[in-house]
């Protein structure tokens, strides 16, 4: 293999595994050691830079990091990055005086957002320090979006989405509240010199099977439903219940349900629930909650009995793995009763206001043909994001959305080329203190995983704001702040330096390191000390060492960052280095890195 | 010396030996030497071996001097006997070990100093005797211990950290134990696992006394460009005579080694360590011709490596002085005393 080349920010910004999963490159680590230290508020403004609801997104974030977290691979469980972010949040202080300045003089360019969603709040949010003026139209008489409509308030209360969306609506955004944009060709006509569309996927996927006109009283959309409920329109649902899809929206719908009167309540799937793009915590309360899973079940006909629901009839599934095919066949029929039926089998893009012979290009699934990397539509000027550019997400991807449609409106104000963007960059700064010493606390903890609290199954269902979830303790917190490996703290090596003593490889407790004749990737991951089994993580390649020309090469899949080779090497030749990346954001001028004390 | 201990957390996938024993229950505490010190790797190297040869912790003693070498058993099988003697006396503790409980298996750790200076005469006993046991002699041709004066085995010409030149001749262990008539004699170099590891494993197999002299740079006082004892100076000179691959009793021998360069021997247990030579007139089974291929080459500064002499019928200690099987803790106690009558018996029979 030829010599890994560490200059290129990626390799060591995937090394930091949560980072790098996370849509807004969220920097993880740096806010759990912020934790650690009791800085809370700075931990929460750290992670507001990136992702810019850390309150909410601590409590209802879709996590991809957890699942990509180091931790999970060395020791089963990845840290609770979510919870800790709600810790930040929760113990954050007053923070007003932190957030960014708006200036008075304005820049005199206007923005208009369609819809008050998390991608438009973020693109106000960042161009607004700039010196932008937004106006956001919204359709409902609040902001938020499915944030505010269709995630329960038992998950997130409506007072953590209010405090956080204030923040940017505070900034002076013209939020125009109960107006809905019914014409793009209109609000071209005003004069913006920008407009961004962050007005979701708003509609709910119907189920046209036998039966399904009915009794449309009792039988729901799941998204809508939800949002009736949030805004109370609805306080009441049948004692049977039953929800069809498995997905998160499903887990919503089926334990707001049980908040609304029902007892009896099932979420039928169509397939294996392992199949169910459900989140794993998500199925885990519900099903604490006693709702009842049901798999392989396929909706056949809404039963109706004298003019009103009596169940569902369902063809029971099986499948099987055809050469990576899945393949299913009808293996019986089988009917269940239910006093309401929700329906909740997706989300899908729908454009009715933008006219077609405006420019703006939309695919034969009524998605916009979004540039990924601009998020400009076929119409210069036009900036989709969030759910609104490729289809239901979740609420990071929608932020990572408006950051970038943020840096492009920037430039496309500025008449800049908008695939002119400034790279990531990564500074290295050395943690060595002394000779044992380093700036980070780089002892592996063996904790588990703590469990979060939850408010007792008794208590939860009295009212439906009742939030579940309680939060980390500060005792639990501080154990788990200790969890994390603290990812980006670097191992860097230089390899003129090396001697060839292997006490780095002797030392390393999870046999990452080997020193060995060079060769290509798949011979040379399978004479390492320890298998390298793991293609998604990358090895390390040095250049010839001095001595013999071998290679010293780093397994970085288990790699806990202990700083032990670096500890024990006695020419500094591994040094812990700790990288930080930058993002950037709209109006940043090409960084400056600070001077690097030394990489490979 | 690091002060955070190694932290309790292995690879995923992390391996087991037949009793189910990962790698890292064969380590013992931290260790307080200087980083990179080349002890650091042979202890590394003694875990792999007592590891892949499945032998239980409990099962060995641990025996050694004194010297930054002599420290080293705390590092390695943390549930082993073991007893750290007076500088250069391990081997007459190891005897006295050894003829109370023969069922051990014995593993001494020394030093240049320890062994080639103060505890000359004590070494050469040993081996005379041919107590059972694999002797390692950590060689870095100073007391590292006592801040980096030269040893016994330090070369003509090779220059102190302070710039002192070394002009007395030195002592190659591997070369007296030649002479004194070893049973095993073997010498490799800590920067070199996969000759070193399967070394160890065929001396603690071995029925005898096992001489490894391991050169084991001391990187604070002797890794300097003048030291004829440095990481760059060893391996520039490395000779490697004699390859050894431990096989395992029940491991079938390949058949690639059918050829002429390969030799195998069969140790006592029934497993087997084939030489592969890598000079074709070098033979590791005649001592005269081990003896002059070695001084040839130490003449010509070369460090030559590998399993250089064995001879697996000599008989150990044991044997030579007719001694009972069993460790002496478990005879009767009426057989292992028996009363001042037979005493005197005894003492009848010299009058
Ligand atoms: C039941 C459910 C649960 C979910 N749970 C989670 C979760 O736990 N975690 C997570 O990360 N994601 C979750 N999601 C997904 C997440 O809510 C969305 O991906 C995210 O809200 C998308 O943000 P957005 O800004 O693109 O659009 P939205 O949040 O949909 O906001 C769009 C806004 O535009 C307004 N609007 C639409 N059309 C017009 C118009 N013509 N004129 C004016 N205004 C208009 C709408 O009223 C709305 O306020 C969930 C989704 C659902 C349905
Ligand atoms: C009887 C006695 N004499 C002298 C010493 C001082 N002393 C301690 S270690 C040592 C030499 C150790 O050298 P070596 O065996 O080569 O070990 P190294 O530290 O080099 O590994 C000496 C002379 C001692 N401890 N006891
Ligand atoms: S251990 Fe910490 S830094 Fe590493 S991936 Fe997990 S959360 Fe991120
Ligand atoms: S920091 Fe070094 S010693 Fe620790 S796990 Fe990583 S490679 Fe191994
Ligand atoms: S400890 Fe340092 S000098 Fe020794 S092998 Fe590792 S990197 Fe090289
Ligand atoms: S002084 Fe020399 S022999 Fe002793 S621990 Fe340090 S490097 Fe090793
Ligand atoms: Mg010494």
């Amino acid at each position: 293999m030829k010599p890994t080349d560490t200059s290129n920010p990626d390799y060591f910004h995937k090394v930091v595994d949560c980072q790098w999963a996370c849509p807004a490159h969220t920097n993880i680590p740096e806010y759990i050691r912020l934790i650690a230290q009791g800085r809370y508020a700075d931990a929460y403004l750290l992670n507001r830079e990136s992702n810019v609801f850390p309150g909410i997104l601590g409590r209802v974030c879709d996590r991809p990091c957890e699942p990509a977290c180091r931790r999970g691979r060395v020791d089963e469980k990845p840290v609770a990055i979510c919870r800790l972010k709600r810790v930040a949040a929760d113990n954050r202080g007053d923070i007003s005086k932190r957030l960014p300045q708006i200036p008075k003089q304005k820049n005199g360019k206007r923005i208009a957002c369609v819809g008050a969603g998390c991608a438009s709040l973020t693109v106000a949010n960042d161009l607004m320090p700039l010196g932008y003026e937004f106006v956001i139209f919204e359709k409902q008489h609040e902001p938020g979006g499915l944030m505010r409509t269709n995630i329960p308030a038992f998950r997130l209360p409506a007072q953590v989405l209010t405090e956080e969306i204030d923040m940017i609506v505070d900034m002076g955004v013209d939020l125009r509240l109960n107006q809905p944009i019914s014409s793009m060709r209109t609000l071209l006509q005003q004069g913006f010199d920008a407009i961004f569309v962050g007005s979701g996927a708003p509609r709910g996927k119907n189920l046209d099977i036998p039966g399904r006109y009915d009794d449309t009283a009792h039988v729901h959309i799941g998204i809508d439903w939800l949002e009736s409920v949030a805004f109370g329109h609805i306080n009441s649902i049948g004692k049977r219940v039953l929800i069809i899809g498995a997905g998160n929206t499903a887990m919503d719908c089926c334990r707001s349900s049980l908040r609304l009167g029902a007892h009896d309540v099932k979420v039928m799937a169509r397939k294996p629930l392992s199949m169910t793009k459900a989140s794993d915590w998500e199925l885990e309360e519900a099903v604490e909650e006693s709702v009842e899973m049901v798999e392989c079940h396929s909706p056949k006909e809404f039963v109706i009995k004298n003019g009103r629901i009596a169940g569902m009839l369902f063809e029971v599934m099986e499948y099987q793995d055809d050469h990576g095919k899945l393949k299913s066949r009808v293996v019986a029929e089988k009917f269940y009763p239910a006093d309401d039926i929700v329906l909740a089998i997706g989300q899908e893009n729908a454009f009715p206001w933008i006219e077609s012979d405006i420019g703006i290009e939309l695919d034969k699934w009524h998605v916009p043909v979004v540039d990924k990397t601009t998020m400009q539509s076929t119409r210069p000027g036009i900036f989709f994001g969030g759910d609104s550019a490729f289809g239901p997400k979740n609420i990071i991807w929608a932020v990572e959305h408006g950051h970038q449609a943020a840096i492009s409106i920037h430039k496309y104000c500025h008449g800049e080329d908008l695939t002119d963007r400034l790279a990531y960059a990564m500074n290295l700064t050395s943690t060595k203190m002394g000779i044992h010493e380093w700036s980070y606390s780089n002892s592996f903890d063996p904790s588990v995983r703590r469990l979060v609290p939850h408010v007792s199954l008794k208590e939860r269902f009295k009212k439906i704001n009742i939030e579940v979830e309680l939060g980390f303790s500060a005792e639990q917190a501080q154990v788990e702040v200790e969890r994390c490996l603290n990812c980006d703290i670097q191992t860097v090596f230089f390899a003129p330096l090396c001697i060839e003593c292997d006490a780095c490889i002797d030392i390393c407790p999870t046999a990452c390191l080997t020193i060995t004749a060079n060769g290509d990737e798949d011979e040379l991951r399978g004479r390492l000390k320890a298998p390298a089994e793991n293609r998604q993580q990358p090895l390390f390649v040095s250049a010839a060492l001095k001595q013999t020309g071998r290679v010293m090469v780093k397994d970085e899949d288990q790699c806990v960052h202990c700083g032990l080779c670096a500890e024990r090497c006695p020419t500094a030749a591994w040094d812990m280095q700790r990288s930080v990346l930058k993002i950037p954001y709209a109006g940043d001028q090409n960084p400056q890195p600070a001077p690097q004390r030394r990489t490979a | 010396m690091s002060f955070m201990q190694k932290p309790k957390v292995s690879h995923s996938q992390r391996l087991h030996n037949e009793l189910g024993l990962s790698l890292r229950d064969y380590e013992g505490s931290m260790s307080t030497l200087c980083a990179g010190c080349g002890h650091d790797s042979i202890t590394a190297a003694i875990i792999q071996a007592f590891w892949e040869l499945n032998i239980e912790p409990h099962k060995v003693a641990k025996m050694s001097g004194i010297g930054c070498s002599s420290k080293t058993p705390a590092y390695f099988l943390s549930q082993a006997h073991g007893i750290n003697a007076v500088h250069g006396r391990m081997p007459s503790i190891a005897t006295g070990a050894n003829a109370a409980d023969r069922n051990l298996y014995y593993i001494g750790v020394s030093g240049d100093g320890d062994s080639l200076s103060i505890g000359l005469g004590q070494f050469i006993h040993a081996l005379r005797r041919n107590l059972n046991m694999l002797y390692i002699i950590e060689n870095n041709g100073v007391y590292g211990l006592t801040k980096g004066q030269f040893s016994a085995s330090a070369d003509v010409g090779s220059k102190a950290k302070k710039g002192e030149v070394n002009l007395q001749p030195p002592i190659d262990p591997a070369i007296a134990a030649l002479t004194l008539g070893g049973s095993f004699v073997a010498r490799s170099f800590s920067g070199d696992k996969a000759q070193l590891v399967p070394l160890i494993k065929a001396g603690i197999m071995h029925n005898g006394f096992a001489m490894l002299d391991v050169l084991s740079p001391c990187v604070t006082f002797n890794d300097h460009e003048d030291s004829t004892k440095s990481y760059a100076h060893t391996r520039q000179f490395y000779h490697p005579a004699v390859h050894a691959d431990f096989i395992p009793s029940k491991q079938p021998i390949r058949a690639a080694y059918d050829n002429g360069d390969a030799m195998p021997v069969e140790l006592h247990d029934g497993s087997t360590v084939v030489l592969r030579k890598v000079s074709k007139d070098y033979n590791p089974t005649d001592r005269a011709q081990a003896y002059s291929y070695l001084h040839a080459h130490q003449k010509r500064g070369e460090i030559v490596t590998g399993l250089l002499y064995i001879d697996e019928a000599q008989r150990e200690m044991h044997e030579l002085s007719n001694t009972v099987g069993q460790a002496l803790r478990d005879l009767p106690y009426s057989e292992l005393c028996p009363g001042s009558a037979a005493l005197e018996e005894l003492q009848s029979q010299y009058c």
